[in-house]
C-alpha cells in the first residue's frame, strides 16, 4: 500500500509540474505583452518597460522557466500588483472557502447518489427507479449556476430559509454551515443523479459476476453481499470519476462564489482577471490545478485502498 | 441401502428467450444416495448447469420450473421461502463453481471470505481462523498461513479452485454439487484436484454430485454416472456398467469414439456427428432421433422413457 501512495505521489509530481510548464507557456504565448494587458493599451512606453524588467519580463524566456520554478519551489507566488501582499497568503486565505464548498458538494452529492444507485440497481424498473433515471438526466442537462439562481430565488429571497450571500461569520460553525447549504446545492445537485447513475450501471454489472452468485451459494445474507461484495467493487469507476469531476466542480464554483458572493478562489480569480491583476490570477489558476492534481490522487489512493488489484498495479 | 440425499423427479425447467420458450430440462429424474459420487456427463448445452442451479435455487430470472420435484434430505427444495433456502446453502449443501478464476471476490482477502461464510458459527474470530487455515491445508494448498491474508489475484487457478473446495467442505455438507470445477485446469493439476477430492469426500462422509464433460474424469472419480443430452437423462447407472456395456446410442457413441482416449487426461467430451437439437422446439419423438443412427419408425413418434431400476437408459433399441 504505502508504495503504491509513493509510487502515486511521485506521478502527481511529474503531473503538477508539467501543469505548472503549460501554464507558464500559455501565458507567454497570449497575444499582446503582459505589460500592456496590466497597463491598459494608453500605457506610455517608458511605463511598460520599467514594469517588464520589475517582473524580469525582459529577460530570456528559459531564464524566466528557471525563475518561475525557483519562486514556486520557495512558495513564491509574486506579489499583488495592487497591495503589493505576497498572492500566496492571498490565495491560501480564499482556498479554504473553496475546498470546504467543493468538499460539501461532492461529499453530498456521493452520500445521497451512492445509496440511491445501489438501491436502483437492486430494485431496477421500480418507481424509484426510473425517478432517479430520469432526474438525473434532467438535472445534467441543466448548467449548476442555473440550479443556483433558482435556488437562490427559492429558498433564499422567498422563503428564507437560508442566507445567500457570503460565508457567515468566521468562528461561528453553525452559520458558516448554513451559508454552505445554497451553494453547495447548487454545485452539488446535478452531480447526485450522476452518482446514481454510475453506481446503477457498475452495480448491475457485478450483481451478475460470479462472485456474486458463490457469495450466495454460501448463503450470505443479501445485505453482506451487497454492502460488502458487490458496493465495494461498483463504487470503484464512480470514486475515479469523482476525482476527475472536481475538475469540472472547481469551475463551477466559479459560478457559484460568485452568484452567492461567496469568499473563495474562484472569487478570487474572478476578481484577479477584472484587474486584470497577473500574478493574482497565475496564482489562483497555479493552486487550483495543485488542489485538482490532490484531488485525482486521493481518489486514485481510495481505489487502491478498496482494490488489492490496484495497489499491485494490476488493472481490474 | 442408505436413505437418498437427493431425489429429483420429473424436472422440467424452461427459459424464456426472445426465440420462445427454451425447455433446457425436460422430466429429469437423478437420486444420490448418502455418501455417493455422483457424475453427470454430457455436452456443453445439455442442461447441466440448469440443472444445478435448480438445485441450489440459483436460477436466472428468465427460468421458469415447469414441474417437478427435488427432495433433499425428504425436504422440497422448490417449496422452500428464501430464508429456509439460504439456511441450507453453504451448510448442508455447497457448491464449487467452474470457473476458478470469478467465482472468489477480487477485492476482500482468503481469509476474509473463509470467515465470512462462516456466519452462521458462534466461535470466535480466531477459531474461525484456524478453521480456515485447517481447511486450506487439507486441501493441500503451501503455506496456508501466509494465503490468508492473500487475494485470489495472487494465487493460481488451481490453488483458487483449492481454496474453493476447502470452502465448500468447510461446513461438512451432505451433499456437495461441483459444476466442472477442474474444466478451467491443466490435466496434472486435475488429477491431483481429483485425488485431494476423493480423499476429502471419504473424510466428510458428503455425498458428492460431480459435473464434468470430461468421461476419464467421472470414470476416475465416480459411483455412479448420469448421462445427459439436450436437457434429458438417457442413461444412468453405475459407472462400471454405463462405461462397460453402455446401453443409449448417444452413450455409445461417446464412448466409442475412441475407447482409448477415455483415460487419456486432456481428453474431452468426443465430437459426434450432427448438432444438438434446437431446444426451443424439440423433436416430438426421441430427443436424440436426428442425431442416432439406430432409429426405427416409433422413434421419431414416441418418446422414450428412463424407466426401472439400476443401469437404464430411456432408448426403444437399447442394447442391454
Ligand atoms: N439464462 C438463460 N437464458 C436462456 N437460455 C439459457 C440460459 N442459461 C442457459 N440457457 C440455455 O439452456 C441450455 C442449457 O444450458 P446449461 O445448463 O448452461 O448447459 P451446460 O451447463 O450443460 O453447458 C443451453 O441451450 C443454454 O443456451
Ligand atoms: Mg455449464
Amino acid at each position: 500500500m504505502l508504495e503504491y501512495v509513493i509510487r502515486r505521489s511521485g506521478l502527481a509530481l511529474v503531473i503538477l509540474l508539467l501543469a505548472v510548464t503549460l501554464l507558464f507557456a500559455m501565458i507567454h504565448m497570449m497575444p499582446g505583452d503582459p505589460a500592456s494587458i496590466l497597463l491598459g493599451p494608453k500605457a506610455s512606453p517608458e511605463l511598460k518597460a520599467a514594469l517588464n524588467q520589475r517582473m524580469g519580463l525582459d529577460q530570456p524566456l528559459l531564464v524566466q522557466l528557471a525563475r518561475f520554478y525557483a519562486d514556486l519551489a520557495q512558495g513564491d507566488l509574486g506579489t499583488d500588483v495592487f497591495s503589493n501582499r505576497p498572492v500566496l497568503e492571498m490565495v491560501l486565505e480564499q482556498l479554504p472557502y473553496t475546498i470546504v464548498l467543493v468538499l460539501a458538494a461532492i461529499g453530498g452529492a456521493s452520500l445521497v447518489g451512492i445509496p440511491l444507485g445501489c438501491y436502483s440497481a437492486i430494485r431496477h424498473n421500480s418507481l424509484l427507479d426510473r425517478l432517479v433515471g430520469v432526474m438525473s438526466v434532467a438535472f445534467i442537462a441543466i448548467p449548476s449556476f442555473v440550479i443556483a439562481l433558482y435556488l437562490l430565488l427559492l429558498l433564499s429571497v422567498k422563503w428564507r430559509w437560508f442566507p445567500a450571500m457570503g460565508a457567515g461569520d468566521s468562528g461561528d460553525i453553525v452559520d458558516q454551515a448554513r451559508h454552505l447549504v445554497l451553494p453547495a446545492l447548487a454545485l452539488g445537485l446535478g452531480w447526485v443523479g450522476y452518482i446514481a447513475r454510475l453506481v446503477r450501471t457498475s452495480m448491475l454489472e457485478v450483481m451478475e459476476e460470479n462472485h456474486i452468485r458463490t457469495a450466495r451459494a454460501f448463503g450470505l445474507s443479501e445485505r453482506t453481499i451487497i454492502v460488502h461484495y458487490a458496493l465495494r467493487i461498483a463504487v470503484l469507476p464512480t470514486v475515479t470519476i469523482l476525482g476527475l469531476g472536481i475538475g469540472t466542480m472547481l469551475s463551477g464554483a466559479l459560478f457559484a462564489e460568485i452568484v452567492f458572493s461567496r469568499p473563495g478562489i474562484g472569487k478570487l480569480l474572478h476578481e484577479g482577471v477584472l484587474t486584470r491583476n497577473y500574478p493574482v490570477v497565475m496564482g489562483s489558476v497555479l493552486m487550483t490545478t495543485a488542489f485538482f492534481v490532490l484531488c485525482t490522487l486521493i481518489s486514485d489512493v481510495i481505489n487502491a485502498m478498496l482494490d488489492p488489484r490496484v495497489r499491485d498495479g494490476e488493472s481490474s | 441401502m442408505s436413505a437418498p440425499v437427493l431425489n429429483i423427479s420429473n424436472l422440467s425447467v424452461n427459459y424464456s428467450t426472445d426465440r420462445g420458450t427454451l425447455h433446457a430440462l425436460r422430466d429429469v429424474d437423478l437420486h444420490i444416495q448418502a455418501g455417493r459420487i455422483v457424475g453427470i456427463v454430457g455436452e456443453s448445452g445439455c442442461g447441466k448447469s440448469t440443472l444445478i442451479s435448480t438445485i441450489i435455487r440459483l436460477l436466472s430470472a428468465n427460468a421458469c420450473v415447469e414441474e417437478g420435484e427435488v427432495l433433499f434430505q425428504g425436504e422440497d427444495l422448490l417449496a422452500l421461502d428464501a430464508k429456509a433456502m439460504r439456511k441450507l446453502r453453504g451448510n448442508e449443501l455447497a457448491m464449487v463453481f467452474q470457473d476458478p478464476m470469478t467465482s472468489l471476490n477480487p477485492v476482500l482477502s482468503i481469509g476474509r471470505q473463509m470467515l465470512d461464510i462462516q456466519y452462521r458459527d458462534d466461535g470466535s474470530k480466531a477459531e474461525k481462523k484456524s478453521r480456515s487455515l485447517h481447511m486450506l491445508e487439507r486441501v493441500g494448498i503451501p503455506d496456508a498461513a501466509t494465503q490468508l491474508d492473500r487475494y485470489p489475484h495472487h494465487l493460481s487457478g488451481g490453488m483458487r479452485q483449492r481454496v474453493a473446495i476447502a470452502m465448500a467442505l468447510m461446513t461438512e455438507p451432505s451433499l456437495l454439487i461441483a459444476d466442472e470445477p477442474t474444466t478451467a485446469l491443466d490435466a496434472t493439476l486435475e488429477i491431483q484436484i481429483i485425488q485431494r477430492l476423493r480423499q476429502l469426500q471419504r473424510d466428510v462422509g458428503c455425498a458428492v454430485l460431480f459435473i464434468s464433460h470430461h468421461l476419464g474424469v467421472i470414470s476416475e472419480l465416480c459411483d455412479e454416472v448420469v448421462v445427459m443430452y439436450a436437457g434429458e437423462v438417457v442413461e444412468s447407472g453405475g459407472t462400471r456398467q454405463v462405461f462397460d456395456a453402455p446401453k443409449h446410442p448417444y452413450t455409445r457413441g461417446l464412448l466409442e469414439c475412441d475407447p482409448a482416449s477415455i483415460q487419456a487426461s486432456d481428453n474431452i467430451l468426443p465430437v459426434i456427428p450432427g448438432q444438438l437439437p434446437d431446444l426451443t422446439d424439440p423433436p416430438p419423438g426421441c430427443i436424440f432421433q436426428p442425431r442416432c443412427d439406430r432409429s426405427v419408425a416409433q422413434c421419431s413418434s414416441q418418446r422414450p422413457r428412463l424407466d426401472g431400476q439400476g443401469h437404464r437408459a430411456a432408448c426403444f433399441v437399447a442394447t442391454s
